[in-house]
Formats: C-alpha cells, structure tokens, sequence
C-alpha cells in the first residue's frame, strides 16, 4: 500500500500539491501510487520556468520503463521552479516521491480549485487498485 | 478474465505486479524492473512463462509434416536439438514464431507464443493431415520457468545429474531436475546463457521453489515481463505483434535465413516467398539509439531530421540499462541510416542506426 500523507492535496492524475496553506507558491509532484504504478522512472521532462499555465494543462512528462504519463498543472499560474535534480536523477520519483522527487513549484493565480483531499485520494487510488 | 497461469499464487505471495498480457494474468515485475534486468545481465533471473503454448507433433512422418507447415527444415534438425522457425500462411506473412524442439527421432514439441498458440495448432492440424502425424496441444498440461542469466548453469547444476555441460544453445533433453521430470532446453530469450524447463503444471510451484532457494547464494531473483522485454530488445530479438506480424515476411524482418527453401518438397508459403529472396524490402527492421533520453516506443513515427517525412515506424523501444540510452527496433525504408529521427509525441528527437542486437554477451 502506498503512502499517501494527510498534508498534502491531490488531482485525479495523481499529483500532489504542498503548500495551500501558507502562501501562493505551490509545491508539486506525482504521487506514491503513480510512481508505484509507473514502474522505474526513466526520464522527467518539467516546464519551463517563466510560463504561465491553466489548470490542467500538460506541463511535463514522467517517462518509465513500460509507459510515458504526462504531468499536468493542478492550478493556473506561473512556474517559478523547478527541481532539476531530479531531472538528473528520475529514480526520485520513485525513491522519495513526496521529498527530493519533486517536480516544479508554481505560483498561484486565482483559486486552487478541485483538488482532492487526502480521503478522496485515498478513495480513488482504493477503487483504481 | 485473463487466465492464471500454475505459478500464480507464488506471484501473489512474492508481491508482484500483475498484468493481462495476451489473455494471460502474468507477472510484470515483482519490484524495480531495472533489478530485475540487471540480475539477469549480472547473475540470474528466473520467469515465469507458462503461458507459452506446447504443441506436440509424433508420427512416423512428423519431420515431414513440420517440413511441410513450416518454413524450416524440421526434419533435419537432431534428436535433442531445437531450431528457430516460423509459421507463415500461403502469402508469406507471418503467423508466428516458433521453436521447435526434437525429442525423439518422431516426437517434436512446437513451442508458440501465447496470443498465437490456438491458432498454430489448429494450422499444424489441417498442414499435417495429410501425413502420418499427429498434432496434440498440450499448452495447458505444461508449465515453463525458465533460470536465464550468466549463473544459470551453476543454479541448475545444484538440481539435476544432468550433463549441463554437454548440453548446447538450442539443445533439450529430458531430465529430473530437483525430483521432478522436465525437459531441459538451453535457450532463452534474454540474450544470456540459460534454460528453460518444460514441466508438468502440477510440478511448476515447487521447482519454482527449488530453484529459488538454490539460486539464493547465486543472486537469483524473480523477473516479471518488463525485464524480459527490455533484455529481448538489447538482444534485439523479435517480438511477435511488434517486429513480426501478419503484415509482416520473415525476410521484412531480416530473418530470411530461417525459410529453407533447400529442403524437399513444398511448403506452406513458399511459392509467395521464394521470388523475395533477391529482392530487397522496402522497408526492413533497424536498430535505433536515441540520442536523447525521451523513448521512441511501438508506433512512434521515424521520420527525416529536418523535413519530417515519415521514413518508418517503431515496433519496439524502451531504455537500456546495458547502453544508458533508449534503444528501439522499427522499420525504416532502405537506404536510410543517418539523418533520422522519431517523432516523439510531436518533438522530433535524434537518433542513429545501428545493426542488431545492441547487447552481445561476453563469451
């Protein structure tokens, strides 16, 4: 069973976001499960820096063995980092999926919509498995 | 429903990420894929093929039949020994790809892929009537496990009195291995030395167990489907639906060699192959490395750098552990060998063309 932490929010793609709470700049990343179902981690391609992207756009890319899933912004805003370690290392994603595998932090323009609490991740990934 | 195969509780129990492949529920990794292609490169791995089909051919005139329905020259082949071959319908294209083992002097047992299997048997049936052979498949009487990987023969060696030594790449031979009768093939599908063991359904789960537990000192761990695939593609060997199909000649796929047209008598498929065997295809199979790190995969178009003409199609790609870079099979029009790219979801990244297989052994 993969971990999947209670301060953290979810998308029905299975990223997570850090950082509602305290501020506009958003953390984000693909979840424990994703990563699990993914299978090793080969490639990571985040956005660039400076653009700008609608919630639910594609931003990026999470390569593996067997499969390619895209990434995509779970809030509109600006991309202000990105983790370019683990463009170096994808195994990250894998290895610390909440930690050093993160992927881009974005800054928040207007509301964080339809993002999934912990329970409702948690309720997703339980019917999905 | 996908059909479990005789090991499937060990699977369960061992933790591994099932997957329906071919109507089959099979092993597709038990953790990191990329361990398990390692183990096997390094040490050992041990499958589960179970799914693979078994089809017997005995009969006075077996050699013949099989010389008949296929495009080897099965009757020549040795007691003991096995050959790569196919099956081909009356134009040429391929129906599947197979391994045929002789047991005795008119006993043979064709080893079919497991989406194709059904229809091998009903094809060797109707090719084979006509001779004094009979075709029985016994697919679901038979379990596979296969031990591949440099210290495969040291594992195995510690179950069975069998001459291992003796034993060549494409030979098998009937053999008690850990109490229990299976036939013992040195062949494989991982471009390492290994065996695959042909056993009764009801032996499979505890020479699964006597295996695992004499390869633990050797650093023997179970491989699932992803290792396997990734180890079949560095060693560049087909994959019927990628590389071989339907749509598909042995010689499309650089593997004329295998239709014998210097046998006796006719053979399905040989009037439509034998005017192929001067003529170069149009397109034929390729070795891809990227030079990038994105992955050209199965249907991804090959396209000039540059222009952006489409030149070809990929049939199979993934990361290579061995190189560090993604590889790929596709075919690609003639003459083409510099200059190509793929179209990877709309980015067109660069690669070179190289020859197969990308991963040799060392002997």
């Amino acid at each position: 069973m993969s971990s999947i932490p209670d301060d953290l929010q979810y998308t029905k793609e299975h990223e997570w976001v850090a950082g509602i709470d305290d501020g506009l700049t958003l953390t984000v990343g693909i979840t424990e499960y994703a990563a699990e179902a993914l299978g090793d981690v080969v490639f990571v391609q985040v956005p660039e820096i400076g653009t700008t992207v609608a919630a639910g756009d594609a931003v990026g890319e999470v390569e593996s063995t067997k499969s390619v899933s895209d990434i995509f912004a779970p809030v509109g805003g600006e991309i202000v980092e990105v983790n370019q370690t683990v463009v170096e290392d994808p195994s990250l994603v894998n290895s610390d999926s909440y930690g050093d595998g993160w992927l881009f932090r974005i800054r928040l323009e207007g509301t964080a919509d339809d993002l999934l609490s912990p329970e409702e991740y948690t309720a997703l990934t339980s019917g999905e498995s | 429903m996908s059909r479990p195969t005789p090991l499937r509780g060990v699977h369960e129990t061992l933790g591994a990420t099932l997957t329906d492949f071919a109507g089959w529920l099979m092993p597709l990794r038990y953790g990191s894929e990329s361990i398990e292609h390692n183990a096997v490169r390094q040490a050992a791995g041990l499958f589960d093929l179970s799914h693979m089909g078994e089809i017997f051919v005995t009969g006075a005139q077996a050699g013949e039949a099989l010389d008949h329905a296929l495009v080897g020259y099965i009757s020549a082949v040795e007691t003991g020994r096995a050959r790569y071959t196919m099956i081909v319908d009356a134009e040429g294209h391929v129906l599947d790809d197979l391994i045929v083992y002789r047991l005795a002097p008119d006993e043979f047992m064709v080893v079919a892929n497991a989406s194709n299997y059904p229809r091998v048997a009903a094809e060797l049936t109707d090719r084979a009537s006509s001779f004094d052979a009979t075709v029985d498949d016994r697919s679901e009487q038979y379990a596979l496990i296969a031990v591949q990987g440099p210290r495969a023969q040291a594992i195995l060696g510690e179950l069975t009195d069998a001459d291992l030594d003796g034993l060549k790449y494409y030979a098998g031979l009937p053999a008690t291995v850990a109490g229990r009768e299976a036939l013992v093939a040195r062949t494989g599908y991982t471009g390492e030395d290994g065996f695959e063991l042909f056993v009764a359904a009801g032996d499979a789960e505890p020479l699964w167990a006597a295996l695992t537990k004499a390869g633990e000192p050797y650093g023997l761990i179970p491989a699932g489907l992803s290792a396997r695939d990734t180890l079949r593609l560095e060693a560049g060997m087909p994959l019927y639906g990628n590389e071989l199909s339907a749509e598909h000649t042995p010689f499309d796929a650089g593997l004329g060699r295998v239709v014998r047209f210097d046998k006796p008598g006719d053979f399905v498929g040989r009037a439509a192959l034998e005017p192929l065997k001067d003529v170069p295809p149009a397109r034929r199979l390729v070795g891809l490395i990227a030079t990038g790190r994105r992955v050209p995969r199965h249907g991804y178009p090959v396209v000039v750098a540059g222009d952006g003409s489409v030149v070809g199609e990929v049939t199979s790609g993934a990361p290579s552990q061995s190189l560090g870079r993604p590889i790929a099979m596709a075919y690609v029009d003639n003459g083409l060998s510099t200059g190509l790219a793929v179209d990877i979801r709309g980015s067109h990244e660069a690669v070179d063309v190289v020859e197969l297989p990308f991963y040799r052994r060392k002997k």
